[in-house]
This record gives C-alpha cells, sequence and structure tokens, in this order.
C-alpha cells in the first residue's frame, strides 16, 4: 500500500523560483528512499512539502491519508504526529539533557509519565545512546547528537521518517553508523524513510529506492538505485 | 487527565520564563500597577458619581404652579395635558389648602402668617410637584409644561443642576480617556516582554511545531505567562483600593465637602472594585500576550 502519493505538484516560490515541476509519484509502506540531486534540484522543497514546511502552488500530495496541500495552519500537527523528521543540524535544546530532549517531543503533545519514560527509553536503545542519557548535547560528538535527534523523531511511533541530509556534518565513518540506525529503524520498526542526500558513497552502499531530481524535474525513480553522475 | 497535564506544564512554564526575564517582567508588572491604580482611582470616581448623580437625580422635581384664579375646571385639564407629557414619571397635586398647612407645619413664621388667611384671599397657588423619568431631558419638560394654559411658573432649580450634571460627565469622559490611553500602553509593553520570552524561546517553539505541538499548546504557556504578569501587577493596586479607599470614607465621615454628596459604603464596593481591577490587570496581560504570540508563531 502507497504511504505516500504525490499527483502533478508543483511548488514555485513566491520570487517566482519554480522549485518542483508536475512532479507525480508514489512511496509504499515500509520503504527506504533516497531522493538525490544537486543543489537546487528540490530535494529539500519536496521534503518540506511531505511535512508541510511549504505548500505546494498546484497538484495533491496525500501522506498517511492526509491530504496535505489541503491541510489548514492550525491542523499542520495532525501531520506532524505522524511523523518523524532530521535535519542536518540535528536541532536539539542545548540547556536540556539527551533524555529531555526526546522526551519533550512526548511532552508537548501531552503524554503521561510513565509512557514517556518506556518510549524514550527505547527509542534511545534503537539508535544506541541508552547510557548516555543524562548528558547534555554538548558533551556528545556530532553523530551523537544526530543520533538524539533520529531518537526524537522517532520516540512516537512514526510511520514515516523524514530526513533532510543527516549526515550533511558528518564524516564518513559517522555517517555510516547513521545509515545503520536509519536502515535498523526501517527494518525493525517498518518506519518508512525518505532521506535527502547528495552523498553518492552512502546511496551506493545502501542500495535503495532512489529518487532523482534535477532542476525541479523527476528524472528517475529506481528500485535498487544508485547515484548516477550524468543524471544528476 | 491531558488537558490537565498540559495545563500544568504551561503554567510551570510560565512562572519559569517570569523569573527567567526578570527585569523585563518587573518593567511590565510597573507597568501595569500604574496602570491599574489610576484605573482603581477612575473606577472608584466614577462609581460615586454615578451613584451620587442618581441620587440628586432622585430627589429631582419640577414644581408648577398655577395662575392664582384657576378653577378646578382648570386643574382638571392641566392634569390631562400633564399626563399626556412622556418624560414625566409621576405628578402629586396640592392644592392651595394643602400648601398652606404643609407650610404652616414647615416653620412658625409662615405658621402665624398663614393662619389668619382664608382660603379664597390666599396668595397661595394650586401646585404639582412631577418627577421626570429622564433628567436629561429636564429642561425639555420644563419647557412643555411651560407652555400649558394656566401654568404661571415652572421651578427645577435649573442652573445649578445643569452645571453639575454637565461637570461630572465631562471629569468621566476625561477619565475614560486615560484609563484607555494607559491600558493601550500597557498592552505594548506586555507585547514587548512576550516577544522577548519568545525569541528566547524561539529554538524551542520550532521544535514543538515538527514534533507535533497543537498552536494551542504553543501559545497557552505565554498566554498564561502574560496573565501572571497581569495578577503580580494588581497586587498593589488591590491594596491601594481597598485602604485607600477605606481611609478616604474614614477621613471624610462617608461624604465629600456637603451633606449633598454622599459616599458610596465601603463594603463590598471596595471588593467589586478591586475584582475588577484584577480581571482589567488579567485581561490586559492575556490581550498583550495573546497578540504577541500570535505575530509570532504565525498562527
Amino acid at each position: 500500500m502507497d504511504l505516500i502519493r504525490i499527483r502533478n505538484v508543483e511548488k514555485k516560490y513566491k520570487n517566482g523560483v519554480t522549485a518542483i515541476y508536475d512532479l507525480s509519484l508514489a512511496i509504499e509502506k515500509g520503504a527506504f528512499v533516497f531522493v538525490i540531486g544537486g543543489s537546487g534540484s528540490g530535494k529539500s522543497t519536496l521534503i518540506k512539502m511531505l511535512y508541510r514546511e511549504e505548500k505546494p502552488t498546484q497538484g495533491q500530495i496525500i501522506v498517511g491519508g492526509l491530504d496535505v496541500a489541503k491541510l489548514k495552519n492550525k491542523k499542520v500537527y495532525k501531520l506532524r504526529r505522524k511523523l518523524g523528521i532530521v535535519f542536518q543540524d540535528y536541532r536539539l535544546l542545548m540547556k536540556q539533557t539527551v533524555y529531555e530532549n526526546v522526551a519533550f517531543a512526548l511532552e508537548v503533545i501531552g503524554a503521561p509519565k510513565d509512557e514517556i519514560r518506556q518510549k524514550v527509553l527505547k527509542a534511545l536503545e534503537d539508535v544506541g545512546l541508552k547510557n548516555k542519557i543524562h548528558n547534555y548535547p554538548e558533551q556528545l560528538s556530532g553523530g551523537e547528537q544526530q543520533r538524539v535527534a533520529i531518537a526524537r523523531a522517532i520516540v512516537n511511533d512514526p510511520k514515516l521518517l523524514l530526513c533532510d541530509e543527516p549526515t550533511g556534518n558528518l564524516d564518513p565513518e559517522k555517517s555510516m553508523e547513521i545509515m545503520q540506525v536509519l536502515d535498523d529503524i526501517n527494518k525493525n520498526r517498518g518506519t518508512t524513510i525518505i532521506m535527502a542526500t547528495h552523498d553518492k558513497e552512502i546511496v551506493n552502499r545502501m542500495k535503495k529506492q532512489v529518487i532523482t531530481l534535477k532542476d525541479g524535474h523527476l528524472v528517475n525513480f529506481k528500485k535498487k538505485g544508485t547515484y548516477n553522475n550524468e543524471a544528476v | 487527565m491531558k488537558l490537565f497535564r498540559m495545563l500544568g506544564r504551561s503554567i510551570r512554564d510560565a512562572f519559569k520564563s517570569v523569573i527567567r526575564n526578570f527585569s523585563l517582567s518587573l518593567a511590565s508588572i510597573s507597568c501595569i500597577t500604574i496602570t491599574l491604580i489610576i484605573v482603581a482611582v477612575a473606577i472608584i470616581a466614577s462609581l460615586n458619581v454615578q451613584n451620587f448623580t442618581k441620587e440628586i437625580e432622585k430627589d429631582l422635581t419640577i414644581v408648577v404652579f398655577l395662575d392664582t384664579d384657576a378653577t378646578d375646571k382648570d386643574v382638571e385639564d392641566v392634569t390631562e395635558k400633564i399626563k399626556k407629557i412622556q418624560n414625566i414619571e409621576s405628578y402629586t397635586f396640592k392644592d392651595k389648602v394643602e400648601v398652606k398647612e404643609q407650610m404652616q407645619l414647615e416653620s412658625d413664621v409662615f405658621n402665624a402668617v398663614l393662619e389668619n388667611w382664608d382660603v379664597e384671599e390666599s396668595p397661595l397657588k394650586h401646585t404639582f410637584q412631577i418627577k421626570v423619568k429622564e433628567v436629561e431631558k429636564i429642561s425639555e419638560t420644563a419647557t412643555k409644561l411651560k407652555s400649558i394654559d394656566k401654568i404661571s411658573v415652572v421651578r427645577y432649580g435649573e442652573g445649578m443642576v445643569d452645571k453639575l450634571i454637565n461637570a461630572f460627565s465631562s471629569i468621566e469622559k476625561v477619565t475614560y480617556g486615560i484609563v484607555i490611553a494607559l491600558i493601550v500602553v500597557t498592552i505594548f509593553l506586555i507585547i514587548n516582554t512576550i516577544k522577548l520570552t519568545i525569541d528566547a524561546r524561539k529554538r524551542a517553539i520550532g521544535i514543538m511545531r515538527l514534533v507535533g505541538a497543537s498552536n494551542f499548546t504553543i501559545r497557552t504557556p505565554f498566554i498564561i505567562e502574560g496573565m501572571v504578569l497581569g495578577l503580580l501587577g494588581s497586587i498593589i493596586p488591590v491594596i491601594f483600593t481597598t485602604y485607600g479607599y477605606l481611609a478616604f470614607y474614614e477621613h471624610f465621615n462617608g461624604y465629600l465637602f456637603t451633606k449633598l454628596i454622599r459616599l458610596i459604603e465601603p463594603e463590598p464596593f471596595i471588593y467589586t472594585t478591586s475584582l475588577i481591577v484584577v480581571g482589567i490587570g488579567i485581561m490586559v496581560g492575556m490581550i498583550g500576550s495573546a497578540s504577541a504570540v500570535k505575530r509570532y508563531l504565525k498562527v
């Protein structure tokens, strides 16, 4: 079954730049999909439209049964509760511990304390940081900070995990660690993962589905793709 | 359950924020305090003025004297015509004899002089005492009465009453103007305070958005913070109102300058006034923070 269905989507920014032209595709539940393309190819815009940070100017986006384009600002939280998001810059609260950072995601949606504790510990275990729950982000390496961010993104058991260049700030070794964590989440939790990246190495090694964008056009959607230089 | 939990967290965050941005919070609180003191004075003054205008209005009567030669038939005619005037609440008629008796009761001198006059040669006139519905239209009503045949004189203490009512209503307007201006200034100050606390927590708000906090959840701590500022700002004004008015009332023994102006009794007046002051404080805080949040969170 398809978790995401995108139909004839176009995104034109207010400054006149068109980031996405007439994009149609479907992503099935449990998939692991890379979105690749050079800068300005529209991959970030695509991710942003999936969590309704940006609205498509035309077309339809369905995520987990929600019509994202028609979602009112007030109701965006309903979508956000169904998905987790990971960024290049981690976006952690520096004055709070690892545990508190992950728990924050459940606190703001009003979860009871016992449930928070149980889910936070499970998520931190999944990313391999159970021994660092009382540390502050500053005391962790970049890779570890990103794993905290991933734990926060999955703590709510989302169906979909969106990653916008999650390894952009990390060296190749740490990047592969992160990929391992994401792969485990995809396999063990069944979470659908969509990851925008421009890291060839990762894409070629992981052998996952690949969406290739160029200048806002869909070039390719391969089941077991590699990073093709010519296409980009 | 969930709502209480969220509310608890919001209140905790609000107090944290007030303490964390203490100097700015203090500025807002002082501004609210000053505003509310003036608001309290204005409320006390205007309610007292209202109270006392009403008292005067209650006592305000138009006295109508008929011509000395008015017959019983004339009296009947005049009565009919008075009934037709809309602004008239009630009237009482006193004929010459009654007027004489009343005057005799009022003073010994009158008693001695009037005793020897019989009805025929009495210079006294039949009178109507008339109460009006709306005091503002009293002069209009008086003019209408004056135009009725056989009515010779109409009296209602015109000059003094008009001036008094005018003076008080303009005082009221001025105080309302000042109060509104002060409230607006205070709201702007609160908007700025809350904006700063929002700035400090922008990162957290961004993350809250990402992980699916509803606008309600994001907004509530800031609105509660505004209400807390309002509440803290109303403490001194409430004390001021309560004890200030009590002292004022005692000092003047319940009357201002003359027996004509009676002050409102302190209880329960000071309690309701305090409640209004606290209410305004909280409202101002809430409005200020709500509009600050609205602008900043693009909700």
